[in-house]
């Protein structure tokens, strides 16, 4: 970590209202980063659905296993960090959600909107042996002809497709 | 904002009136607890106006989605009304917007359940 980067981190209970708070704490810093509202929208879904995934597939809603948050705002990007306590998981096994045959699941849309709400998307296995999202968006760039982060590579939500 | 939701009867169709949010927790409970109460009374067309629903997570696509084979499976129909610029682009990415009926006038959905 650079002497640059403003780092923050949170353990929440897993709980419903952790995805809440880790949500508003986000978006707090993301506009205190200069973030336009839409931009800050998918930063904040992003971390809703990395803090769902904790509680729900990762720590299976058991209340003795934490949920780990992590912020760091370096010059360029601010990057995310959701850490569980579970099993971990690979990318891989995740079912696609725009595949024909998974429209009308209930559930595992998360991590593809996560992948297509920031810029930068992975999983690895933290150090507990869980699953660790890490996201990142870059920051807006000052005098910036889009000052709200509509333009550049905020500017619309990607599928991981497009992204290819 | 929590969800807050409505229901009035337009001929066979039964219209639910949502605003705030449909996320994990209370919003997605409440609609999930609405559209069920719906179906045991045999009110099985149903019009989603989500007109003043501004944020929609993935907890709350899958409530949509719930609700929707539900009606289905009891031979009835959901389609969606007036949806937000979020809710519209969230349901096109998912390509859930082929799946759903959406509509931007209530009596053309009316109209398109009979």
């Amino acid at each position: 970590m650079t002497p640059e980067t403003k780092h923050l981190e949170v353990t929440l209970q897993t709980q419903v209202e952790s995805v809440n708070l880790a949500e508003e704490m986000c978006l707090r810093v993301a506009e205190a980063a200069g973030f336009g509202e839409d931009d800050c929208y998918r930063i904040g879904m992003s971390v809703r659905e990395g803090v769902i995934n904790a509680f729900h597939y990762g720590n299976q809603e058991k209340p003795e296993k934490k949920i780990h948050l992590a912020v760091d705002l370096t010059p360029d990007k601010m990057i995310i960090h959701v850490l569980d306590e579970g099993k971990g998981f690979s990318l891989a096994d995740v079912p696609d959600p725009l595949a024909e045959e998974n429209l009308l699941s209930t559930s595992g849309r998360g991590i593809f909107l996560m992948r297509a709400f920031m810029d930068e998307f992975e999983v690895v296995t933290g150090q507990n042996g869980g699953a660790e999202v890490i996201m990142s968006k870059k920051l807006p760039t000052p005098g910036s002809s889009e000052p709200n982060g509509q333009g550049g590579q905020g500017g619309s939500a990607k599928t991981p497709q497009q992204e290819a | 904002m929590a969800l807050h939701a409505t229901h009035r009867d337009a001929g066979r169709v039964t219209v639910v009136d949502l605003s705030g949010r449909i996320t994990l927790g209370e919003g997605s409970a409440l609609l999930r607890k609405t559209i069920r109460a719906l179906l045991d009374e045999d009110r099985s067309q149903l019009l989603l106006n989500l007109g003043d629903v501004d944020y929609i997570d993935s907890s709350g696509i899958g409530e949509l989605v719930s609700a929707f084979t539900a009606a289905k499976s009891r031979n009835g129909d959901m389609k969606l009304l007036n949806l937000t610029k979020k809710v519209r682009d969230l349901l096109q990415i998912t390509k859930l917007f082929t799946v759903f009926e959406v509509f931007t006038d209530e009596t053309t959905a009316l109209r398109s359940f009979s």
